[in-house]
């Protein structure tokens, strides 16, 4: 199927929800891997809102992408919690382990402050780690 | 008046009913429920700092700065966001507030230039007045840090620049597009610190984006950021002046701002009542044609189109011009002089034209472009509820439940109003879920379907059909009972009402039937006239797709049936409300410019009246009609009608069948243009008039709801006269004793012979701003419903409306049906918004056509295309496009070089001539050039527009 039939699917199925944009987004990025300008502008078309709108909810949220990026996601918590807990000490080695394969990104919270330094990988959260887990954890990515 | 920002109260007025009193700053205050604290406080003299507040959005709470302490609530809310109380105390200048606004000013500061002095809104900059207001002194983080300083401007839009270094991110310009202006172009991209302004995508700039460059935005923003080149160029304002805009029939008020006679810029004036300080990018911004180089201010004479023309003073045309009309009385009376009147003058302009004809000429040949535009709501309005006018004010549709739109596409014809339109029908703006919209229309225009907009139904009829739709649903009305009978035996003839029930209950009419001629889908018709009859307050909106048909004025009385039989007459939010093309077409209706009518549509037949009148004048009146525009062209090629005065109208290029104009032009032996430019019609003139501009000139328009509006001069005329003064000038070159001084006087007379401007006058329209006729004794406030207690003949009319084809038929030769209307960006013949940057968005007359038609032709976006009827051709290039239905071929008529008019034919409306423009037969094939018309016109153009110019001779 092509992006733009699969598109015109996920928007159908959202269309009578309320506040459907943001599951969209969410579907589209999941699948397609990305929110390029081209699937903005079917959103935009599909909702009946203009493409400026849809260009401001996919920009202002971190996990929307304008391209594809292949690459493996692990997902760092430095809010004040896991940094209190030390997670600034296991970033050099972590981005080590992770090069140019795997894509670090840096979250502000994943809601298990009591239990960090804490990480995500797809949908399974990581607690407790320490340096040798979490560079394991990004080598397996 | 010395320049002066509009007052801003911060956040928009509240209409509710109940008051609430409260103390600000120890000053007692009642306000209407709802009001925010912020606007309270400014309307009992206070000025709580502010900078994402203004008072055409809603509050937004987003800058921090106008936050206040309230007695008995803790923390400091915000003022913007939080609405009044009863018995509220309110502080808003403590010790306190000025520490936390200063620490907010600081961060403001940090990441913003600190180049007042050279910045373009130097002094007139909202940033600057509130870092003075909290008294900022210094900012402890410095100016080191990360910024946003370096950023590229955007400056792709011609008028206005986008400089990102100034931006603040209040998104203001965001929230106007939004909810002023409805287009929603802009949206703040990113995120924190890394958030900005963005029109539209990653890949859009201002020119590609959505924007319709209305200046919502720029006149929104605090800062420069958003900045009118202009006002970068020359440099703040130093007075302004307030004034009615000369395009379209909304009659937006702006405040002209002027350096000397210099226009800076033109800002939407907040008090103005048809636009609520609003505008379109032709009133803010499309002004540069009134000093183009194109501009004649010379009078110009010749004794025949072959020669070039001879520039001569003013005293020297107007004795040539006056010798030529008295001549030709002389040897051929009176009857072979006539006049047109311009919708585009004021009413004293228009008035002292037709008064020049009838008083002076000796001839009722006066006509208007209203002719080829209006002059079927004229008889329509007039035969059924007794005024030739629309029913209600702008401010109506804030009232309707249901919509009606036919034949109008007002996001393009008349912006502004379709702006108000929107904030009605979308429901997210509206409690109630906001107005239902009903579009009939042959094209998908924007308002079918646009961000937050969507029709609940479109009909997308056959051209040439609009009385059979209206018909089919009058029948589904009456026939499934969902008439007002009530309405209707208080205020119809009942007995003309069941002749007409009777004539719309016929099976013939059903929607079932008529769907074969008019191609609508019965079961959306019936489902379309249900919502209208019962949807609550219905209003009707109808343009140039109603009356320019050969059945125009038959469309226009099927409306009225509507209106009738529904109940919807005579309260805020219903109505029949024709949607006037240009800005004064109401306003020289009124001033008589028919031929049959004298001011205040009294039949010229009339004894009374007409004693009025020559009592008044001083002479003698025919009592017989005069000759519409297209009699005296039939009437020059037969040689009985010789001279003929035009005032700001282009016929050649705005009436149909442009060959049949040309060689009624050509045949006469004095022709006077009277305009800013060697327009078309020029081409066949003998004495080209200099006209002035509505900058330059003092008198009244009247817009579409009837309003009558102050034009005043900001700049001296730069033909020398006012274009009243012209025509009084030629008035006593031909032995007329005319003596006014101020278009005053020529209202006063006005007045003075019209019942319905019995009220109005120069210094009421000072004091009121503007008023709304019928202004008199029982009304002197004026009038901004019709119709309340009774209809102005008494019993309103139904009137039985035969659907009869057009004789415009398509056939083998010519399969498809032509129809024509107007873009944004460009406004009648173009000779005003040509000569402006508006090119950029519209620079050529494009030929929309439906992929299929386009396939079978071998015909791809862009191609050059032949268009073809019986009556002519011309070439243009194709956009194909679904708006169109197949069949149908839509284009836009600005441009001489395509002159859409070679094309229309001679049929027209058959109470009123209004011609037939938007139904035309034609053929569209492949093309690889221009047409023979297009080469030899070019050439007639450049042959007749030379002018001589004394040369010295060589040594």
């Amino acid at each position: 199927m092509t992006q733009e039939g699969r598109i015109a699917e996920i928007c159908e199925i959202h269309a009578g929800r309320e506040g459907p944009l943001l599951p969209i987004l969410h579907d589209v990025q999941a699948e397609l891997g990305c929110v390029d300008a081209a699937a903005e502008m079917q959103i935009a078309n599909a909702l009946n809102i203009s493409r400026a709108e849809v260009r401001g909810v996919v920009s202002f949220y971190h996990d929307f992408s304008a391209e594809p990026d292949p690459r493996p996601v692990v997902q760092i918590c430095r809010a004040e919690a896991c940094k209190a807990r030390g997670v600034e000490a296991l970033m050099p080695s972590a981005s080590a382990a992770a090069g140019e394969r795997v894509r670090i990104d840096t979250v502000y919270c994943l809601g298990l402050c009591s239990v960090g330094p804490n990480a995500r990988i797809g949908d399974d959260l990581h607690a407790r780690l320490n340096g040798e887990r979490l560079t394991r954890l990004i080598e397996n990515a | 008046m010395a320049y002066e920002r509009q007052p801003d109260m911060g956040t928009p007025a509240s209409h509710s009913d109940t008051s609430v009193t409260l103390t600000i700053d120890g000053r007692k205050i009642t306000v209407p429920e709802g009001t925010s604290v912020m606007r309270a406080a400014a309307e009992s003299g206070g000025d709580i700092p502010k900078l994402c507040a203004t008072d055409n959005v809603s509050a937004y709470g987003s800058c921090r700065l106008c936050l206040v302490e309230i007695e008995g609530r803790r923390g400091t809310p915000a003022s913007c966001t939080t609405p009044v109380a009863d018995g509220m105390v309110v502080k808003t200048q403590t010790p306190r507030l000025a520490k936390l606004r200063r620490g907010v000013m600081e961060l403001y500061i940090s990441d913003h230039p600190l180049d007042c002095l050279t910045c373009s809104a130097n002094n007139d900059c909202e940033l600057q007045d509130q870092a003075a207001a909290v008294g900022l002194r210094d900012v402890r983080y410095g100016y080191e840090g990360e910024n946003h300083m370096g950023n590229k401007p955007d400056v792709s839009n011609p008028y206005f620049l986008f400089a990102p270094d100034k931006c603040i991110v209040c998104s203001r310009c965001v929230r106007a597009c939004d909810e002023v202006q409805g287009t929603f172009a802009l949206t703040v991209d990113g995120r924190g610190f890394g958030s900005q302004i963005s029109a539209g995508q990653t890949s859009d700039d201002f020119l590609s984006s959505d924007c319709v460059s209305c200046g919502a935005c720029v006149q929104a923003c605090p800062t420069s950021a958003l900045m009118e080149k202009s006002v970068k160029d020359m440099g703040k304002p130093e007075r302004s002046v307030v004034t009615t805009c000369a395009y379209c029939g909304v009659g937006c008020t702006f405040r002209a701002e002027m350096k000397g006679e210099q226009l800076v810029r033109m800002v939407p004036w907040k008090d103005g009542k048809a636009n609520r300080g609003h505008s379109c990018v032709k009133g803010r911004f499309a002004w540069g044609y009134a000093n183009h180089k194109d501009r004649i201010t010379t009078p110009m004479i010749r004794d025949a189109i072959d020669q070039p023309w001879r520039e001569v003073s003013w005293d020297e045309a107007l004795s040539f011009t006056a010798a030529r009309l008295n001549a030709i009385k002389a040897e051929h009376g009176a009857q072979a002089l006539g006049g047109i009147t311009s919708s585009r003058c004021t009413n004293e302009e228009t008035f002292l034209v037709q008064k020049l004809v009838r008083g002076g000429f000796g001839s009722n040949n006066v006509d208007t472009c209203a002719r080829v535009c209006h002059s079927p709501t004229g008889y329509g309005l007039k035969t059924t509820f007794g005024t030739s006018a629309g029913t209600q004010d702008f401010d109506s549709v804030m009232q309707s439940d249901v919509m009606l739109v036919i034949g109008s596409n007002p996001t393009d014809g008349h912006p502004v109003f379709a702006s108000r339109m929107k904030q009605r029908l979308r429901p997210d703006l509206n409690k109630d879920g906001g107005a239902k919209l009903i579009v009939i229309d042959p094209r998908r225009i924007d308002l079918v379907k646009s961000p937050h907009i969507e029709a609940a139904h479109h009909l997308p009829l056959q051209p040439g059909t609009n009385v059979a739709v209206l018909t089919a649903m009058a029948h589904v009305i009456v026939t499934e009972r969902l008439a007002d009978e009530e309405f209707i035996h208080a205020r119809c003839d009942w007995d003309e009402y069941q002749d007409w029930a009777r004539f719309v209950s016929d099976e013939r009419h059903s929607p079932e039937v008529l769907e074969a001629v008019t191609r609508v889908p019965a079961a959306d018709l019936r489902a379309a006239a249900r919502l209208y009859a019962t949807g609550g307050n219905g209003a009707i909106y109808y343009g140039l797709g109603v009356t320019e048909h050969s059945q125009g004025s038959s469309t226009v009385m099927a409306i009225a049936n509507l209106a009738m039989v529904t109940g919807n007459i005579g309260r805020p939010g219903v109505g029949v409300n024709p949607m006037r093309g240009q800005n004064n077409v109401q306003g020289a209706c009124d001033m008589g410019s028919f031929p049959h009518e004298l001011a205040g549509y009294r039949h010229i037949s009339d004894d009374a009246a007409r004693a009025l009148f020559e009592q008044d004048w001083g002479v003698t009146l025919d009592a017989e009609p005069g000759l519409r525009i297209n009699n005296m062209l039939d009437a020059a090629v037969d040689g009985s009608f010789r001279a003929i005065y035009i005032q700001g109208e282009d016929i050649l290029q705005s009436d149909p069948n442009t060959k049949h104009v040309a060689a009624g032009l050509e045949a006469m032996d004095c022709v006077i243009v009277h305009d800013l430019f060697l327009n078309e019609t020029a081409n066949y003139a003998h004495v080209f008039l200099p006209g002035s501009t509505f900058l330059e000139k003092n008198g009244t328009f009247t817009n579409a709801e009837r309003r009558i509006q102050p034009v005043r001069k900001v700049m001296e005329p730069a033909n020398g006269l006012e274009d009243w003064e012209v025509t009084q000038e030629l008035a006593k070159a031909m032995g007329l004793d005319w003596n006014y001084a101020h278009p005053a006087e020529i209202l006063a007379e006005i007045a003075r012979l019209t019942p319905s401007f019995a009220g109005v006058s120069w210094e009421m329209l000072e004091e009121k701003g503007s008023v709304q006729w019928p202004v008199t004794a029982e009304r002197p406030e004026g009038s901004p419903v019709m119709h309340i207690d009774g209809f102005v003949r008494g019993k309103g009319k139904f009137v039985v409306t035969e659907y009869v084809p057009t004789d415009e038929k398509t056939g083998p030769r010519f399969p498809l049906l032509l129809t024509t209307g107007r873009i944004l960006s460009q406004y009648n013949v173009g000779a005003q918004t040509r000569r402006t940057a508006n090119t950029a968005w519209h620079p050529e007359d494009m030929l929309e056509m439906h992929p299929t038609d386009a396939e079978n032709r071998g015909l791809k976006d862009g191609d050059w295309t032949r268009l073809a009827s019986r009556t002519g051709e011309t070439t243009l290039r194709v956009t194909v496009t679904d708006r169109v239905a197949p069949g149908v071929v839509y284009t836009t008529f600005h441009h001489p070089e395509t002159q859409a008019n070679v094309v229309t034919t001679d049929y027209s409306d058959w109470a009123t001539n209004c011609p037939e423009y938007k139904v035309t037969a034609v053929q569209v094939m492949p093309s690889n050039g221009p047409t023979d018309w297009q080469e030899d016109y070019a050439q007639l153009s450049e042959r007749s527009r030379r002018i001589d110019t004394e040369r010295e001779p060589a040594e």
